[in-house]
């Protein structure tokens, strides 16, 4: 557990943040308007995409994700709960030696982060996995 | 590579085997026994490969009492599944005798008069016994240490680990794997690990800024024995960055990474490994899970979550051990293995009766040169006690009511707060109370009592945290300890309800009165994961509390309102 004035006070914020989400869909796009954007409303199947991610994060303010698809053009990476959930596209070119990517992303709270490839032919596949941010402690 | 047709013949043949090698009448045997030592380690040797397991031995040296829970809730596939089966449940799924020797080493009920009857348990001298014997019949037996080793009593604080490791080197181990280890910091462990005379594995021990393999921590080591090329691979605890405080071992990272665990298998096969051992610190449900995961593992040695069984769990063509901890048990696997697969296997859970099992005597003359220096402060008596004190079980243990109520008188507090971890052992009613007892139950890097002011708001979402770490029925969101202990507060929790929704009917106990989400209560606690918490030494407070309360008594704990659905 941690109980500091300051983590209180973060995640106070972050409660603030969750619940003035539905008043800021005008600022930020929704998920369902971010992946739409990036499929153009096409089905999206599952397995081909690869997405490696820690189960429970041990920092949320820097996760560690990891993308790969085999033949992907491009791959999207959604943080669901996240006040702004587009949190990039990796774009993959002919003379790329594999279709994967990593990066650290800030993840608001517990929730489910995506990945979403557009495959060369035009397909779309998704890989998706919750990722937990907990305040710790009371470790056995 | 093995074909999926050569999996199904080594299924047939390893359950062939099970049915001849004793499974399944271990209480018989063992009840049919009156205790001796020589049949505590009765074992027809077998086969061609030994593994000796220990785990979570928490520092302690010397003999101890240890109270198995009372409840141990198991959520989604793992309801009602070892482990989570205790008291009467537990000894009818073994066949075990109410109030045999078995009875007391595995459950809980009649804990006091069992006690009084087979005595401590435990004692790294009378470790050191059944290892030798099991050396005597197997000279090469590997010996594999599952980590809490270096963690849990007064010397160990004061030596920073230096006394288990005197401790274990002269019991030799092959290799272990870490958890509380790293809360002594990663200076100290770097400097303890870098002069081990055995293999520090995790393959899940990786450089935090470069999520690359950390250097100090080989993913395993190979060993050739009884003809056998062995791979152990080691798993440390996953969560510790999570569970413990990360600012203590910034340079680390951990998590369950099971894709790379299946690379690890998969490279130690192409090397030529006939059997491969996971030496694990996951918790035994996310034992159970990586073993459904990954394929190629043959025996999963699980520690972490302290549970003990007579009988391994087989998952798929993996067997997994518990082997207990504190020093109560010792497990002995013997494993035949032929042309490069394993084709049986044999265990026993021995538990260790202190007063069955004579002390190797260089191993307690060595334990007593650790302890010396420390004699005077170790032996203090702080008071007694009246009630069993126990630690263990999910919700509530009587030694952290007593931390709890220490907590709330010293700290002028509304409400108390005390980690579910599992580790500590038991007193029985009429016990002094020493200072080595409280440390034993507190011992930690991190063990400020903080006092600090939180909105009831706050408070339940804490408890909502801790009990999705607990009751997430995905065990790999578990973190493997037990739920918060409250002091002050009580509630209602439904195990089988997402989080968010499991606690309510939260009250504070003084005034009768439903804990108000705006109002702000003052809440003393101890083992914050926050840097620079500020207060005095846990063990402290609750030394303060016993010499003023002198002999302890305490309430019947009703403040848990449990619904498992």
């Amino acid at each position: 557990m941690s109980f500091s004035r300051r983590d209180t006070l973060a995640l106070g914020a972050g409660a603030v943040a969750l619940t003035a989400l539905p008043l800021r869909v005008g600022a930020a796009a929704s998920v369902e308007e971010v992946v739409a954007g990036f499929t153009g409303g096409a089905d999206v199947g599952e397995g081909g995409v690869t997405l490696t991610a820690p189960e429970i994060a041990e920092n949320g303010n820097t996760v560690p994700i990891g993308v790969a698809a085999e033949g992907a053009a491009a791959i999207l990476l959604v943080a669901s709960g996240n006040p702004n959930p587009n949190v990039a596209t990796f774009n993959f070119g002919e003379l790329a030696g594999s279709a994967s990517a990593s990066t650290r992303i800030r993840l608001a709270g517990t929730q489910d982060v995506m990945a979403i490839a557009k495959m060369a032919d035009g397909s779309f596949k998704k890989a998706s996995q919750t990722v937990k941010v907990t305040i710790g402690g009371c470790g056995g | 590579m093995i074909s999926r047709r050569d999996f199904l013949q080594v299924s047939m043949a390893a359950s062939a085997l099970l049915g001849s090698s004793g499974f399944g009448n271990w209480a018989r045997l063992a009840a049919q026994q009156a205790l001796s030592q020589d049949q505590l380690l009765e074992f027809e040797t077998y086969g061609n490969v030994s593994l000796i397991h220990v785990t979570d031995i928490h520092a302690q040296l010397k003999p101890i009492y240890f109270r198995e829970p009372e409840i141990n809730l198991g959520v989604g596939e793992a309801r009602g599944q070892m482990p989570h089966v205790t008291g009467a449940d537990f000894r009818r799924a073994y066949g075990i005798d109410d109030g045999s020797p078995a009875a007391y080493a595995l459950t809980y009920d009649d804990f006091t008069a069992l006690a009084k009857t087979y005595g401590r348990v435990g004692g790294m001298d009378r470790v050191a016994t059944v290892v030798n014997a099991i050396r005597a019949d197997r000279p090469d037996a590997l010996l594999l240490d599952g980590g809490d080793t270096w963690h849990g009593s007064y010397t160990c604080y004061h030596t920073e680990g230096q006394d288990m490791v005197n401790v274990m080197n002269a019991l030799k181990p092959d290799a272990m794997t870490f958890h509380w280890e790293f809360t002594l910091g990663s200076e100290r462990v770097n400097e303890l690990v870098e002069g081990l005379p055995f293999a520090a594995l995790g393959q899940n021990i990786f450089d935090a800024e470069w999520d690359e393999p950390a250097e100090l921590f080989k993913p395993y080591q190979f060993f050739e024995r009884g003809g056998v090329k062995v791979a152990v691979i080691g798993q440390a605890f996953p969560y510790m960055p999570i569970a413990n405080p990360r600012w203590m071992f910034p340079e680390y990272s951990f998590g369950i990474r099971d894709e790379n665990m299946q690379a690890m298998v998969d490279e130690v096969r192409a090397a030529g490994a006939e059997l491969v051992v996971c030496l694990s610190h996951n918790g035994f449900d996310v034992d159970k899970k990586m073993a459904g995961r990954v394929t190629g593992i043959d025996v999963i040695l699980s520690g972490h979550t302290h549970d003990a069984l007579p009988e391994p769990v087989q998952v798929g063509q993996t067997f997994i051990i518990a082997s207990g901890s504190n020093g109560k048990f010792v497990s002995r696997v013997d494993l035949d293995v032929r042309d490069g697969k394993m084709m049986g296997i044999r265990h026993k859970l021995i538990p260790i009766f202190s007063d069955v099992i004579a002390p190797d005597p260089a191993m307690t003359a060595l334990i007593d040169e650790q302890r010396a220096p420390h004699a005077d402060k170790l032996a203090e008596v702080i008071g007694h006690t009246d009630e069993v004190l126990y630690r263990r079980g999910n919700f509530n243990g009587t030694w952290d009511d007593l931390i709890c109520n220490a907590l709330i008188s010293e700290r002028e507090a509304d409400i108390a707060m005390s980690p579910g971890v599992r580790w500590g052992p038991s007193l029985l009613p009429g016990d002094p109370i020493t200072r080595e007892d409280i440390w034993n139950v507190c011992s930690m890097t991190y063990g400020k009592a903080y006092r600090s002011e939180m909105t009831g708001e706050f408070i339940q979402v804490i408890l909502e945290d801790v009990a999705d770490n607990l009751f997430n029925p995905d065990p790999y969101y578990q973190q493997g300890g037990d739920m918060v202990r409250i002091g002050g507060l009580g509630y209602r929790i439904d195990v089988t309800k997402p989080q968010g929704e499991r606690i309510t009917e939260m009250t504070l106990l003084k005034t009768g009165e439903a804990i108000d989400p705006a109002k702000t209560y003052v809440v003393a606690g101890w083992a914050s994961v926050n840097e620079g918490t500020e207060g005095p030494q846990i063990w402290d407070v609750i030394e303060n509390h016993v010499r003023k309360v002198g002999t302890v008594t305490l309430e019947p704990n009703t403040s848990v309102q449990v619904v498992e659905g």
